[in-house]
């Protein structure tokens, strides 16, 4: 009992960055009908948002420290970060510890901006052309970014580290008497993207810019001559989409060191995560998501690897291709969309 | 000729004459001269142009006439290269059993992606295919080396061992892959004229050969009633199950014809250097492919050929370029501006030529969908319009395209 649990536990993490970016990719296919093949490096650039703004606030300056010395007897030199300098050691230690959760705030504006720029520039001229077309340039476009990323950054990871206080192991499992040790930050993480998730989700159903969206989703055509500049709309979809995936790439680095291709890595699993949810179809994407993530956890059990070996790498590849031959319209897939 | 109209025949005897004087229209330049960085007329990347030539050559088959984009390609290719490395290892180092078990594995190899996806098309077929292509990625890369069931030894990649039986092996043959004798590595001809010097290699003649074939088979099923039929798929679908004709049997078969190509590829790969690796299989690589086509221009004959060598070409010059190189470039003008320049130019040179590829290929998609072929053809529309009038079809008289059904 408690080893099932802990598997479903340990494929939370992963399946919730699944969720999140086949959710933003579902976004951008039902409302602009374009497939971004670029969503992966999107991810990515979340995740070194928090790279950069962790380097930007340790930036530090040199003073001499009178009062203690080196072995040589010389002055030590102390190294201050600027933050430390004007708030104070206590609360510039701790901006530079939250620095993760911190940058939430700053790669929302940056990651709409990014999505905003990609759509107006380039997508933009790619609605009327086929698929494949749409495939190809986002494909070259996720190629520009992670180089230019790898350009700046290096091609090794990165380390995150989290805040002090969310590292370490918390037991789920002990008021009811069970054995579930989760580190502390997979929980922060999956709860996060549940809030997103729950965010992006009431933003379409309870507002009326989101009914507008669902209603251009339906019908483009009629919404646009209802006189709704539908266009723009899904223009900020377009960002908030990225956004999507910009805060899961954010939150996901204290889990995986960031490095230039961890968009691409994930980007083929969101692939295969959004065509098993069903093209179109926003809980599918979440609901697969979470599927596979689990799916994948318990694959990679000693158990399920001695018994067949291997079976970890392969099993979010095979179930799409038992569920795309078996309900090619994937498992909550709407009719009409995406069909022969 | 041989089946082939005029213009085709002439095409194949200009992709010939390409081919097989390649030693020395590759080495424009003198060794010594500054510009020999620039000369790609030695062994190893003509072997390359060759052999990614005819992966283009292929995967044009499919996407070219029937407009199915196969993002797993590079599958086939790495199971012909794992193919031919296992007849080094088990027969001997003679290349023709192992190319021939290349492409038969390949084969067999596409026949069973190939019917399983195809079964759904557009997207969904770019997804499965790419699926399909990880899996094997993955299992090539650790399942499939465990010690109990060794394939394809894993990260170290499969390659010929001392130990290994090699049955047919005699006396005499050389140890590296050869054919009938003829080691692929050596070169059965050096020439120094006057400061250039041309070097011709047994394998790349090979590859040249074999190029031509394969090149000449794609003529000839472009001409075919079923290169028409594949060309009817991709127009529209939708019509042709109206008409009563089942699809299905052509897109495969077109499927399983360019899987044998790219396990051609893979097996000449390995008979150039006898080495595989789980890498060949990666999505980049079958990416790479995609890019190639499409440069060069999808659906035409000779495009791929043209794209694989710019690539090729590119991929290994840009490399060399390092930042005393373009101090050289850029040293006749003023200090200041030399270094700004040489700023400018560095990320795009040297490591960073894959993003140059990435914004290439971003342009090309953009402006030139037909690629360096279409970019040929409107240069020269450009020259000929300056002599008579223009003939554009009138629009309003012509028939709209309808778009592929599996786009």
């Amino acid at each position: 009992m408690d080893a099932i649990l802990l598997q479903i536990l340990n494929g939370l993490d992963k399946g919730s960055a699944y969720a999140l970016i086949a959710l933003g990719l579902t976004l951008i296919f039902g409302t602009l009908g374009v497939v971004n093949f670029a969503h992966g490096a999107l991810f990515m650039l979340g995740a070194f948002c928090a790279v950069t703004l962790q380097r930007l606030l340790s930036l530090s300056f040199e003073t001499i420290d009178e009062t203690k010395t080196d072995f040589l007897g010389n002055p030590l030199k102390v190294k201050t970060p600027y933050v430390e300098g004007w708030f104070g050691p206590e609360v510039g230690g701790a901006i530079i510890d939250w620095a993760v959760p911190l940058s939430i705030l700053v790669a929302i504006p940056i990651m709409i901006g990014i999505g905003f720029a990609m759509e107006r520039g380039l997508i933009k001229h790619f609605y009327k052309r086929p698929h494949a077309d749409q495939i190809l340039v986002t494909f070259g476009l996720a190629i520009v970014l992670q180089e230019v990323i790898k350009y700046f950054f290096g091609a090794n990871p990165i380390q995150t580290p989290p805040p002090d206080a969310l590292l370490g192991v918390v037991n789920l499992g002990s008021w009811l008497g069970l054995d579930l040790p989760y580190p502390i930050w997979r929980l922060v993480y999956f709860l996060f993207a549940i809030v997103v998730i729950g965010g992006v989700f009431s933003f379409l159903q309870f507002t009326t810019f989101g009914m507008v969206v669902r209603a251009g989703m339906a019908d483009r055509e009629t919404v646009g001559l209802l006189g709704i500049d539908i266009d723009r709309r899904f223009t900020i979809m377009f960002g908030l989409a990225a956004a999507v995936a910009g805060l899961a790439g954010v939150m996901y680095g204290p889990i995986v060191a960031p490095n230039y291709h961890m968009g691409m890595d994930f980007l083929v699993l969101s692939f295969v995560v959004v065509v098993v949810g069903g093209m179109g179809s926003l809980p599918g994407a979440v609901l697969a998501g979470f599927m596979l993530g689990i799916l994948e956890s318990f694959a990679s059990t000693t158990w399920a690897t001695t018994t067949l070996p291997g079976i970890n790498q392969i099993i979010i590849y095979l179930v799409a291709i038992i569920v795309l031959l078996t309900r090619p319209r994937g498992l909550m897939g709407r009719k009409g969309v995406m069909e022969e | 000729m041989l089946g082939l109209n005029s213009k085709d025949t002439m095409l194949l005897i200009v992709v010939a004459f390409l081919a097989l004087a390649a030693p020395f229209l590759l080495n424009p330049f003198p060794t010594n001269s500054s510009l020999a960085q620039f000369n790609a007329g030695y062994p190893d990347l003509m072997q390359r142009f060759a052999i990614f030539g005819i992966f283009a050559i292929g995967f044009n088959i499919l996407f070219g006439l029937t407009g199915y984009l196969s993002f797993g390609h590079a599958a086939f290719l790495g199971v012909g290269s794992y193919a031919a490395v296992w007849m080094f290892k088990l027969l001997s180092y003679n290349v023709i059993p192992a190319i021939i078990l290349a492409v038969i594995v390949a084969g067999l190899f596409s026949v069973l992606i190939g019917y399983v996806s195809l079964r759904r098309s557009g997207i969904y077929f770019s997804i499965l295919t790419l699926a399909f292509a990880q899996m094997s990625f993955a299992l090539a890369y650790s399942v499939l080396s465990n010690p109990k069931f060794n394939l394809t030894n894993g990260e170290t990649g499969l390659q010929v061992y001392g130990d290994d039986p090699q049955i047919l092996h005699r006396e005499g043959l050389p140890d590296v892959p050869h054919l009938f004798g003829w080691a692929m590595r050596d070169n059965f001809l050096e020439l120094e004229v006057a400061g250039w010097e041309f070097t011709f290699n047994n394998g790349y003649y090979l590859c040249a050969v074999i190029l031509l074939v394969v090149f000449y088979l794609a003529i000839r099923l472009f001409r075919s009633p079923f290169g028409l039929m594949l060309r009817a798929v991709k127009s529209n679908q939708q019509r042709l199950n109206y008409t009563g004709l089942n699809p299905k049997p052509y897109t495969l078969a077109a499927f399983i014809i360019s899987g044998m190509y790219a396990g051609l590829a893979g097996g000449l790969l390995a008979a150039m250097d006898p080495l595989a690796g789980a890498e060949r299989m990666q999505w980049t690589a079958s990416g790479e492919v995609v890019l190639m086509t499409i440069l060069g221009g999808a659906g035409t004959l000779i495009g791929p050929v043209l794209g694989a060598g710019f690539i090729k070409y590119f991929e290994n010059i840009f490399s060399k370029i390092n930042d005393n190189v373009l101090h050289q470039w850029f040293a006749f003008l003023p200090d200041g501006m030399e270094d700004f320049m040489v700023f400018i130019v560095h990320p795009f040179v040297g490591k960073g030529w894959h993003l140059t590829l990435g914004i290439l290929f971003m342009l090309v998609v953009t402006f030139l969908p037909g690629g360096l072929v279409e970019g040929g053809q409107r240069i020269a529309r450009l020259f000929r319009r300056r002599g008579k009038k223009t003939d554009t079809p009138d629009p309003e008289h012509h028939p709209k395209e309808t778009p592929h059904v599996a786009e």
